[in-house]
């Protein structure tokens, strides 16, 4: 049997789930999929229960944040096939307001931490997660600290004179990227 | 060890489970792990495992810093192999502003990656047998350890926390000290690495401990997402060097070693195995190098990333420049996402990056193997003593830094 | 054992003569106290591992009577913090430093345990002197193992130095009550 290629894999998949596929794009040697964030778990399901692509091992997941954005919050999973060595990025965006994702641990055990971490790190919700609460930071922390928002010092140090060390002025702006 | 003992059908109605908490600073947990054990005696029932005690913040840390200064926040994730680290992040940026390295660069960077796995191997089975009570084999090959230190303060000039390399190839090209260090180590580690099989291998006491104690199958390892010699060691012979071969790596010949159980005994078998292959594939690029014409080129020709030689920074306007723009990172980078993976001490160690074109990474995302095997950890120790939980997470190699971030 | 290397600490300053040596019980117990050290390591990252070398073949802590690791805080003479803190940490810290018993000393290796280190982040504390009081700081990220030979040294120097009433002085009862410990 020849081996499938990546073009196969997009080629099924978009025949598959056509619509739901919101853009393909390509960087540097990877392939990234956007889907929006209801069809995650229904395509990853997909690709692991397939005969010949068999995506079965969850590389990583992580949360992105893009404050300028329309949809400034979004996940990033990363799906490789051992048997046919393809991988595979899927990234699903959504609103400040509807921060809830469905879990993939119903796919890939393996997630369960990654998103528990992409819980403390960005405050999303995993619909359905076993366990979800903070997993690196202290449990009554109050905010999530890689939100572009909050500063990477602890905000409570006193004593650091910033004018002193030439560090930016609290309002400083960093160049934005949309995604 | 798994006991006869069946806990899952015992009516657990009718038993007093005590609670038993190891860590966080638990002398056998070596790091900063909290397990909270449901014992029943000496059985364990249940693990409930907190993490983060050494949560430092790395992702977001990266976001704050220039390029070149993020490779010593990756010294510190897997700080038992920090040079494979080091590396793999030079590669990510390389990747991303499409750099192309000399030949001689590759093989000597193979050659550092492969001592720093073999020092991290050597960590981790020596502390397997001082979990099983043999002191003596962690004093003989902490020497060998010791002596690659001093290649890498040759290379480097530090020890542990290496920074070593630089974006676009090496600092410095390799000394004659240096040489003579490598080429003594491929001489005598042999022999020493003998002499701590023999201690171990084939011993009675340290087979009964090991064999069966934390066995995780293929099927379940692969769902944990689990990398590297623990994969290994449950029988998937998955290896980035080999399916996605980066620096020279496809050049090299070399084996990977499997287990069949996913036991401890297999782990520490599949580390001790992989150590001669690295010393093989170090054989290899020393071969390479040696038939090479070039002799003297140790960095890529990337001006502006690659800090100019001092002499010139005083001497050259032009060079000046680039020192300071570089210093200052107001090179331009490319706009996009890489993700890159090499095979570090523990498993696939990925680099998810994406550039807005700016000075700092906008987002850096770490892979870190440790992280997402140590899932699997209550699953693997339940059922067995207490004693063997502690040996199952030493040969799994949890290293605190990389664990956390 | 004439060809031997072990070297016999000096003797206190004292008055000498036929059959006898008289000097203060100070200097007798520091003596004492200081070359036989048992230092609870309490080692989170790096310099743990450069630990672990000093404790190895190659450094070998035990030639200056430290090689006694007391796992036990309560049987322990210095708290060796070796490595980040992180907040989460920082509890677990001062609870084993709370149990250590009197008289005890804290030796802070390294950057991070010092200041924080490279780690100036929001869950990094800036140095374990905010919770507890530090008798030695080793520098270096991570230090390397003659560093923390000569942190331990100056801790022996420290503890051979000290006088009896220290602990019950009324500016070491301040020092504990300025970070709240009783």
């Amino acid at each position: 049997m020849e081996k499938p290629t990546l073009e196969n894999v997009l080629a099924e998949l978009q025949q598959h789930f056509g619509s739901n596929i919101l853009a393909v794009e390509q960087d540097y040697d990877f392939h990234t999929v956007h889907i929006s964030k209801q069809h995650i778990v229904t395509m990853l399901r997909y690709l692991y229960d397939h005969d010949t692509f068999r995506f079965q091992y969850l590389t990583t997941a992580c949360g992105l944040h893009y404050p300028d954005a329309e949809r400034p919050f979004g996940m990033m999973y990363q799906v490789h096939s051992l048997t046919t060595n393809l991988r595979l990025r899927f990234k699903a965006f959504t609103t400040a307001s509807d921060l809830e994702f469905d879990t993939l641990t119903t796919v890939f055990p393996a997630a369960n931490w990654m998103e528990r971490e992409a819980f403390d790190f960005f405050g999303f919700h995993f619909k359905g997660h076993p366990n979800l609460k903070r997993i690196l930071n202290v449990e009554d922390m109050d905010y999530h600290p890689l939100r572009k928002e909050y500063p990477i010092e602890d905000a409570t140090r006193y004593d650091k004179d910033d004018t002193l060390f030439g560090r930016r002025p609290a309002g400083y702006d960093r160049k934005r990227l949309q995604p | 060890m798994k006991t006869n003992f069946d806990t899952t059908t015992a009516p657990a109605t009718e038993k007093e489970y005590s609670i038993l908490n190891l860590g966080p600073t638990h002398p056998a947990t070596h790091g900063i792990f909290q397990n909270v054990l449901k014992m029943d005696g000496e059985i364990i029932v249940d693990a409930e495992p907190t993490i983060g005690y050494i949560h430092r913040a790395f992702e977001k840390l990266a976001e704050h810093k220039p390029f070149y200064q993020i490779t010593p926040i990756t010294d510190r994730m897997n700080y038992c192999s920090s040079p494979i680290n080091n590396m793999g992040w030079h590669m990510t940026v390389e990747k991303l502003i499409g750099a192309e390295l000399p030949k001689r660069v590759e093989y000597m960077r193979v050659i550092v990656m492969e001592l720093a796995r073999i020092s991290d191997h050597i960590i981790c089975n020596s502390v397997i047998g001082v979990d099983t009570g043999a002191m003596t084999g962690f004093l003989y090959v902490f020497q060998w350890r010791e002596f690659i230190y001093e290649i890498y303060e040759e290379l480097c000039g530090a020890r542990l926390t290496t920074n070593i390399g630089r974006i676009g190839g090496f600092e410095r090209d390799f000394s004659e000290t240096a040489w003579r260090k490598i080429n003594h180590l491929l001489k005598e580690l042999p022999a020493g690495l003998k002499e701590f099989e023999n201690l171990l291998v084939r011993n009675r006491i340290f087979m009964d401990r090991t064999i069966n104690c934390g066995p995780i199958s293929a099927e379940r390892a692969l769902q944990y997402s689990f990398s590297g010699p623990n994969l290994r060691a449950a029988g998937v012979d998955y290896d980035v060097r080999v399916m996605n071969p980066y620096s020279s790596y496809h050049e090299f010949e070399f084996d990977i070693p499997v287990g069949t159980n996913g036991d401890t005994y297999d782990r520490f078998m599949v580390r001790q195995e992989e150590m001669w292959q690295s010393l093989s594939i170090i054989r290899q690029a020393i071969d390479k190098l040696n038939k090479l014409d070039d002799k003297t080129t140790f960095h890529a020709d990337i001006p502006s990333f690659y800090l100019p030689p001092k002499e010139e920074v005083y001497n050259n306007m032009e060079a000046l420049i680039y020192h300071f723009k570089i210093v200052m990172g107001e090179t331009d980078v490319p706009k996009g996402e890489v993700y890159h993976c090499v095979e570090g001490g523990n498993g696939e160690l990925g680099f998810y990056l994406i550039s807005d074109g700016g000075r700092q990474p906008f987002r850096l995302h770490f892979r870190r193997p440790c992280y997402i095997y140590y899932q699997a950890y209550p699953e693997m120790i339940k059922g067995s003593f207490l004693s063997d939980a502690v040996l199952t997470m030493s040969s799994m190699n949890v290293i605190a830094g990389e664990l956390d971030a | 054992m004439s060809d031997s290397t072990v070297q016999v600490a000096e003797a206190p300053p004292g008055v000498e003569g036929a059959g006898f040596f008289a000097t203060s019980l100070d200097s007798l117990v520091g003596l004492a106290r200081a070359n036989s050290l048992w230092p609870l390591p309490f080692a989170t990252s790096c310099c743990g591992i450069e630990f672990m070398s000093t404790m190895a073949s190659h450094y070998d802590i035990g030639r200056f009577g430290a090689e006694r690791l007391s796992f036990s805080a309560r049987q322990a003479d210095v708290l060796m913090v070796m490595g980040t803190i992180a907040k989460k940490m920082a509890p677990v810290l001062r609870q084993v430093y709370e149990q250590m018993a009197e008289p005890r000393w804290v030796l802070s290796v390294g950057a991070c345990a010092s200041s924080g280190g490279i780690f100036d982040t929001y869950s990094v504390l800036q140095g374990i002197d905010h919770i507890i009081p530090v008798d030695v700081y080793v520098p270096g990220c991570p230090p390397r193992p003659e560093q923390i030979i000569d942190g331990v040294l100056n801790i022996q120097k420290l503890v051979g130095e000290e006088s009896l009433r220290r602990r019950n002085s009324p500016e070491y009862k301040q020092l504990l009550a300025s970070y709240g410990i009783e």
